[in-house]
């Protein structure tokens, strides 16, 4: 590789990433302008293969609220649903997605067109009732998809497992009869080859995905899971199940696995390797990120690349012989992983910090979500029990900045720093 | 003889200390922060200078901590009143384990290692139940000065109970407890005990170790000792610097900056 590749290679993803995104929301602001019905679906078992096979444009809104925070407006649109009549304690991403509704579809990145159809997971509860909104305002089918989670932390079932054999067999019927559902709702026939492809994009991704955050334990770790990585997350939602995804994720691979083989990281100087357990501080959310990097810390992975990619992390891909079958295997698997990154933190955050080499853990609970922030106080305590790895606690909200101190987080997160330093020294001392 | 300084701008107050080289308090000053925070800074830094009799070109080293750290503009570097507290505690009670430092505006509580190591930390958020704020509130419902309130307290036998701990709320139950009749030192055993419940949830979180040093300006009030040791059935270490802890942390890492830079020298000097 030459210094020429590399300045072609490296920061790729996130400019590609970027354009990817403009593209979506253009695709999407068009729709909208043409009437289309579009299909309003989750980051917890997406089941985008399935949809695209039907022609629908794909509607994210957790994707459209979050990137009003980003962009600054989120306060707009949430003033908006409680003036509505949204109580504050109610999700932000809710909240701000009712306000694009009541806005006729406007968003910062261009108009979101109206649902035809909304299909969802019981991954989170809030999702159920989100989709009851839908259904009120527009009078829109909604299909709630049953997965079954793992019933005991250390007993996961597998393929071939009676058990799990069975909760396959309960999501395979459930598919069928939304296929049959999706076929009334569009007034065309369900055609497998199409669904074959699109499956077959969506095993390109899940690979890239895997190797993807498996490269990060690399030192200098080659992204940071929680700047840059939230560009992936979004892409790989966004386009699951096309070739512009599979074909990002193939390149983006490139570009880390260049980075690693030259050394080159997120930071010119890595001191500290850190663990992120949540969801990203939208409303300051490059600053959020600085209070680490300014100490030298960067995040290798995060949970968040975990759940929010719907468990993809588990890098599944399908069996195109067995479409169907195989994607309610793979929609079991990766949305009961996505719900188990949330629910057994304990175990998946000892394997991740002795994997990478992590220096602390940042658990960051949110107060618009429950589903993710109850219990990480408790999975801090069990890893601290544990292990020897220091951990941070910082809440904040991934969408209302009037919860958001950005003083009170940066007086936390440089504590949190002196003492990794003070530990580092301590160590140094003891062993010269 | 080397000097090193720490201040500690608080919400409410600005402490400045100086140690030697023998990491013994030789100048302190206490000023209330104010509108100004440079000033308040450099107020305090130039009354423990007076107060310890040194000339500022003697200090060789500042530290600013508090929550006006940043503020400290002629000081050489910022640590967090966390690190601040957690050392200064170490520094006057070695066996100390977990600090409970109260001042008002937040209330912190940290756990320490043996070697003195801080393991951990929690600290109330943006609401100001349970800190020194809380009292400040009761005082001025009660037209009771702050300096009083602890003493007229331990005189209470029955505490009323205080269901907010809601600062702005404070002053509006502490008037309608007075207008059920209930003598002020039983509303003020009950505000303490109110504040006493919601630091105590804090150092639950983190993990309660003996032996538990409490910092910061409510450490002067005796009535909060008190309720301390019954609810944590032990005795804080309490220190006559409690107010200073911070700013005697930030002191003590300042010195230790003097310390590290002169190594090499010491170093080349013995061989």
């Amino acid at each position: 590789m030459t210094v020429a590749d590399t300045e072609s290679l490296v920061g790729r993803g996130n400019r590609e990433g970027a354009a990817l995104f403009r593209d979506w929301f253009a695709e999407l602001t068009e729709a909208a302008e043409r009437g289309r019905d579009s299909a309003y679906v989750f980051v917890m078992g997406s089941l985008a293969e399935l949809l695209r096979t039907f022609d629908y444009p794909i509607v994210f809104p957790e994707i459209n609220s979050l990137q009003t925070a980003v962009r600054r407006v989120a306060h707009e649109y949430l003033d908006a649903a409680e003036d509505y009549g949204y109580s504050t304690d109610i999700c932000g991403y809710v909240k701000a997605d009712v306000a694009v509704q009541l806005k006729g579809g406007t968003h910062p990145m261009g108009r979101i067109p109206k649902p035809g159809i909304a299909v969802l997971t019981n991954a989170c509860n809030t999702y159920i009732k989100w989709a009851e909104i839908w259904e009120r305002m527009y009078h829109v089918p909604t299909f709630t998809i049953d997965i079954p989670g793992t019933r005991a932390a250390g007993r996961v079932t597998a393929p071939g497992d009676r058990d799990f054999e069975n909760d396959r067999r309960y999501v395979l019927a459930q598919l069928r009869e939304l296929i049959t559902r999706l076929e009334e709702v569009r007034g065309t026939a369900f055609d497998i080859d199409r669904l074959r492809e699109h499956m077959a994009e969506a095993n390109t991704m899940s690979r890239a995905w895997k190797r993807l955050l498996d490269l990060n334990a690399a030192r200098p770790s080659v992204f940071n899971a929680l700047s840059d990585g939230t560009i992936y997350l979004g892409v790989s939602n966004g386009f699951r199940g096309t070739r512009a995804g599979a074909e990002y994720f193939e390149r983006l691979v490139e570009e880390m696995e260049h980075k690693a083989a030259n050394g080159i990281g997120t930071l010119t100087d890595e001191k500290y390797r850190l663990v992120f357990v949540g969801v990203p501080c939208y409303p300051i959310f490059r600053r959020f990120s600085e209070l680490f990097t300014s100490w030298g810390g960067t995040f290798v992975t995060s949970t968040y690349l975990w759940f929010a990619s719907g468990g993809s992390n588990v890098g599944y891909e399908y069996d195109l012989a067995h479409p169907l079958e195989s994607l309610a295997e793979g929609l079991l698997l990766s949305v009961r992983d996505a719900m188990d990154s949330m629910f057994f933190q304990p175990e998946l955050l000892a394997t991740m910090n002795r994997e990478f080499a992590v220096d602390g853990v940042v658990f960051h609970p949110i107060k618009s979500c429950r589903t993710v922030s109850t219990g990480l106080a408790d999975a801090r305590r069990a890893m601290m029990a544990a292990e020897d790895t220091p951990s941070l606690f910082i809440e904040s909200d991934m969408m209302d900045r009037r919860v958001v101190s950005e003083a009170q987080l940066k007086n936390r997160v440089d504590a949190f720093f002196e003492g990794l330093a003070s530990r580092r020294q301590r160590a140094a001392a003891a062993t010269s | 003889m080397a000097y090193a300084a720490g201040v500690d701008v608080g919400s409410t107050q600005t402490k400045a200390v100086i140690v030697d080289e023998r990491l013994r308090i030789v100048g302190r000053a206490l000023t209330d922060t104010g509108a100004n925070v440079m000033r308040a800074a450099e107020n305090a830094f130039q009354e423990a200078l007076r107060d310890g009799d040194l000339r500022e070109e003697e200090v060789e080293y500042v530290v600013g901590t508090g929550y006006g750290r940043y503020k400290v503009t002629f000081g050489n570097t910022q640590v967090t009143e966390i690190s601040c507290h957690g050392r200064g505690a170490v520094h006057m009670f070695p066996n100390t384990r977990t600090v409970i430092d109260m001042g008002g505006q937040d209330t912190k509580a940290i756990r320490i290692a043996p070697n003195g190591e801080i393991l951990d930390f929690c600290m109330n958020d943006k609401c100001a139940a349970g800190t020194g704020r809380f009292l400040g509130a009761a005082s001025s419902a009660l037209d009771i000065p702050l300096p009083e309130l602890g003493p007229t307290a331990l005189r209470g036998e029955r505490p009323v109970k205080i269901s907010t701990t809601c600062t702005v709320f404070a002053e509006s139950e502490v008037l309608s407890w007075l207008g059920k009749g209930k003598r002020i030192e039983d509303i003020l055993l009950g505000v303490h005990e109110s504040i006493g419940t919601r630091s105590v949830g804090l150092l639950r979180r983190v993990g309660v170790e003996e032996e538990i040093t409490f910092t910061g300006g409510v450490a002067r009030n005796l009535a909060m000792v008190d309720t301390l040791n019954r609810r944590l059935d032990t005795h804080v270490n309490v220190s006559e610097e409690s107010h200073f802890m911070g700013a005697l942390g930030a002191a003590l890492f300042a010195f230790d900056h003097i310390v590290a830079s002169r190594a090499p020298a010491r170093a080349g000097g013995a061989a």
